[in-house]
């Protein structure tokens, strides 16, 4: 079995991030900064419509356009021929490249559409009613209820309960909004198609676009060298993709076509909505008995096609981490004219631990029994049973935490907590590396760095393992000529690319010392060893291996709040977090990671809303003066404690540590009021309203 | 589709703006708005540029850059879309979240609102000006160390918003750094990391609260 070197000079230590000064540099070239030969700007033309039937379409005046160069339809669209209903406003219709931007936007005005618009439905509660507007003709917008059960009896388990709290929990639909919008520069030409996409998964970037573009897939090849942020959301080419190989194809040129902020906002990926009736008991021992949920959200269009199935785009996890004897989980999803949801960073786990860690803090205050104990008598996790302990004393829980709304004076304190669940396992990678004699090393992945510190991570692990500096090591990855390495989604990347790395290098070494006879060929030895390999530079593969990485982490984290009751303002002060891995690889990526999740988290308890508005059927908060972002006043003072458990090997914690950070300031946000705010953003309206004086919401 | 908000292209000319002012208001102060609309439309007439494309020379980190782009190119467009220069980033194109940030002047500013061709006469710093003879700026290096960054989308942007604050403000309180940095979004949430390169750049000390932990340690 293989296993890290006891002595790590590079693995875990603060060095820093290998590709920083290019991207304080401006130098680093991002999918939407590359400018091939003779490049032409794209954009997209978008339904204005929430649901209508197209009745013609006219391509020809764009092309009509000075500067214009190619005019298509979205393929859907082309595909469907005279029979087109577009399903959501932002909907792609077509797309055309230029010269210049302004060029597209004179085209876009100058394309004819004529529709018949059609009902429609924007919000959940609209589209359950039994006469609401079907999203899709062939099914109703509600999908059949996903029922998992445990007991016999729940009316009994609940009986025999000494408390019993119920709550209606709700999360709004989140957007990703990563700051380099979705979109590729694409060049299609007679001997293959290259394509720069802001992508987590070149591999399935080069399949979808071979299949949109009718090539094979080995003419395909995908360039990632940076990408701009994706949180879940940027996997395949999606259509903007398509259109803009098409263009290229059309134009005889390569198009950049990069979605604007507000073609993000509408048609590239959300986290579905939740609405969380929940009704949660414990016996007198404190021990967590029965649980019942119904619950439903929306995943927009894409809820309906699955409907058909049965299935659902908007299950949360529950009852979450707990193991409960009797419970009843019933799921729907709902579908809406707006556009589908896809994976955000941890999907499911946020809105379920801010439903069931706040209905926790009900029912641990409605017993009398301090919130941390209560979980701590409840939680099945080893390795969170130390982390509720070492954190709550970092955190200073015992002194501050009081009874709910006990706070005095109208800017009222409040400290809440709550857990994470995530693997973090991943498979698969392949790497190579390449010596040359003259000692220079260049390793090579198909993998992508989304800024989580992928290419760091590779130079740290080879620096150890052959003896060098990370400096004297070439990474290479985002291309798919390199070995294969798959999607980074689910912190997966990680655990996958460190095992592929440790064999390659391992593997190499070896073979160098035997090529050169150089019995230890790491350090010192290293320019020696290389001399004599000759003109011909040594290439060695490797792939992952078990034993190296593995999966599960938990994860503790403590808010602590200023909510002002005359103003409805929430101030977060401060976040401890706790957070379990495995070997720590790169020490300042990771915390890099863990104030990222929280801080992702703060926007989630706060500030991110997608508001539909349903006389229109219009997304009417697209960008950032009005979808709120966390920005750097917001954000509290954030202690970080990670838990190093090198005998794990490799975990990636990207998606744990956003995940209770929206609960835990939720339960802070309660116990500073004395009542609570069961819905996210927690506004000052909604904290008005909770208190009984927002006349308005009342 | 630029902007949802406007799905039919709404604009208001001059024109139909003073028609259906006319409408509503006093027919002589109509008579006494079209003259003054008259006089400015014959003071502009001289400068009056485009629609096509126009010459114009920027001064961008001390050199000279000539293009030729429409009136109604941003500087941010110029320099993304007709120079090599893409190190300042297009994210929102609404003055919402300073990745286009540049220095006109030595102020910061929004490239993205500020139109290319009025642009002209001033000196323009952008990220890939700010190293001299191939060695990285103060804040530069400190964004490296404190690993002040992660996808690096919004990374230019903040490097500007923080240049241009130490350059007025030698050492600036965190305060400061939060107003100075107001104007600037991240996604990946790498604000506590700024905060401390910011404040490593100004040789003010600040202290990480990151420990790592050996896991057999705890109780």
């Amino acid at each position: 079995m293989p296993s890290w070197p006891e002595e790590r000079k590079y693995i875990g230590s603060h060095a820093t991030r290998i590709d920083a000064p290019a991207k304080v540099s401006g130098a680093a070239k991002y999918p939407s900064d590359v400018q091939p030969q003779n490049w032409l700007y794209g954009m997209i033309l978008r339904s204005k419509w929430a649901k209508a039937k197209v009745t013609k379409i006219n391509l020809d005046p764009a092309l009509k356009v000075p500067g214009i160069k190619a005019a298509v339809l979205a393929p859907a669209v082309s595909e469907r021929g005279n029979d087109v209903t577009l399903r959501y406003y932002g909907e792609e219709i077509a797309g055309v490249a230029g010269t210049s931007k302004q060029a597209c936007l004179d085209a876009l005005r100058a394309i004819e559409v004529e529709a018949n618009e059609l009902p429609y439905v924007v919000r959940e509660d609209d589209a359950k009613a039994d006469d609401a507007a079907r999203v899709w003709d062939e099914a109703p917008n509600l999908s059949r209820a996903n029922v998992r059960q445990q007991g016999d009896d729940l009316d009994k388990a609940f009986g025999e309960c000494a408390a019993v709290v119920e709550g209606f929990f709700t999360t709004p639909v989140q957007i990703h909004h990563p700051l380099e919008t979705h979109g590729n520069t694409v060049s299609v030409t007679d001997d293959g198609v290259t394509c720069w996409a802001s992508t987590q998964g070149i591999t399935s970037v080069q399949q979808d676009l071979a299949t949109g573009l009718k090539v094979p897939q080995n003419q395909v090849r995908v360039i990632t060298e940076f990408m701009g942020g994706g949180f879940g959301a940027k996997f395949g080419p999606g259509v903007e993709g398509v259109i803009a190989g098409l263009l290229s194809k059309q134009a005889r040129a390569p198009v950049k076509l990069m979605l604007t902020r507000f073609d993000q906002a509408l048609a590239v990926g959300n986290r579905p909505s939740s609405f969380q009736k929940m009704k949660l008991g414990a016996t007198s021992d404190g021990k967590l008995h029965a649980f019942s949920m119904d619950n439903y959200g929306t995943a927009g269009i894409g809820a309906g096609a699955s409907s058909a199935g049965g299935g659902g785009g908007a299950g949360l996890r529950a009852p979450y981490i707990y193991h409960i004897p009797n419970f009843r989980v019933s799921q729907q999803t709902v579908a809406v004219n707006a556009g589908s949801s896809r994976s955000f960073r941890a999907p499911g786990c946020p809105p379920a631990s801010f439903g069931m860690e706040g209905i926790m803090d009900e029912l641990a205050v409605k017993m009398g029994i301090d919130p941390l104990e209560f979980r701590i008598n409840n939680d099945p996790f080893e390795i969170r049973q130390k982390e509720y302990k070492f954190g709550a004393e970092k955190f200073g829980w015992k002194e501050k935490y009081k009874k709910p709304g006990s706070s005095p004076g109208p800017i009222k304190t409040g400290v809440g907590l709550a857990c994470a669940s995530w693997g973090g396992g991943g498979q698969g990678t392949q790497a190579e590396a390449e010596i040359h004699s003259d000692g220079s090393i260049e390793i090579r992945c198909g993998t992508q760095d989304l800024g989580t510190g992928t290419k760091t991570l590779i130079a740290l692990i080879a620096s150890d393992l052959l003896g060098l500096t990370p400096d004297q090591i070439t990474v290479r990855v985002g291309d798919t000529q390199y070995p294969p390495s798959g999607g980074s989604g689910g912190s997966t990347t990680a655990a996958s690319v460190s095992p592929a790395i440790y064999d390659t290098c391992t593997k190499a070494l070896a073979e160098l010392q035997q090529q050169s006879g150089v019995a230890d060929a790491r350090g010192a030895n290293w320019k020696d060893a290389c001399k004599k390999l000759g003109p011909n530079p040594l290439v060695v593969h490797g792939r992952w291996q078990q034993g190296l990485s593995s999966s599960n982490t938990g994860g503790v984290q403590f808010a602590e709040v200023e909510v002002d009751t005359d103003t409805g303002f929430v101030k977060v002060k401060k976040v401890v977090v706790v957070q379990d891995g495995g070997l720590i690889v790169s020490k300042l990526t990771c915390e890099s990671q863990l104030n990222g999740g929280v801080i992702m988290g703060i926007g989630y308890a706060l500030y991110e809303e997608r508001y539909m508005d349903k006389t229109s059927g219009v997304l009417l908060n697209p960008n950032f003066e009005t979808y709120k972002l966390t920005g750097l006043a917001d954000v509290p003072e954030i202690e970080v404690y990670f838990l190093d458990m090198p005998e794990r090997g490799v975990i990636g914690i990207g998606e744990p540590a956003t995940i209770p950070t929206a609960a835990a300031i939720g339960n802070a946000v309660a116990n500073a009021l004395g009542v609570r705010v069961y819905s996210i953003p927690i506004t000052p309206q909604r904290v008005l309203a909770a208190l009984g004086k927002d006349k308005a919401s009342a | 589709m630029s902007d949802p908000a406007t799905p039919d292209g709404f604009s208001v000319s001059r024109r139909s703006f003073l028609k259906s002012f006319g409408a509503s208001a006093a027919v002589a102060a109509t008579a006494q708005l079209e003259s003054v609309a008259q006089e400015l439309q014959k003071a502009n007439a001289e400068n009056v540029v485009g629609p096509g494309t126009v010459p114009i020379t920027l001064n961008v980190n001390g050199k000279p850059l000539k293009l030729e782009v429409e009136p109604r190119v941003t500087l941010l467009e110029a320099l993304r879309n007709h120079s090599p220069l893409t190190g300042s980033k297009e994210v929102c194109d609404r003055a919402t979240c300073g990745a286009c940030t540049v220095l006109i002047d030595n102020e910061p500013i929004y490239s993205c609102s500020k139109l290319a061709i009025d642009s002209q006469g001033k000196a323009i710093t952008t990220i890939e000006g700010l190293s001299q003879d191939g060695k990285l700026s103060k804040v530069q290096e400190a964004f490296i160390s404190e690993d002040a960054l992660m996808c690096g989308y919004c990374t230019p942007g903040f490097v500007m918003s923080v240049t241009a604050l130490l350059r007025r403000v030698p050492q600036p309180s965190a305060d400061e750094v939060r107003h100075s940095c107001s104007g600037n979004l991240c996604r990946c949430g790498t604000y506590p990391r700024i905060m401390h390169a910011a404040m490593k750049a100004a040789g003010v000390a600040s202290t990480s609260k990151t420990e790592v932990i050996p896991y057999a340690k705890l109780a």
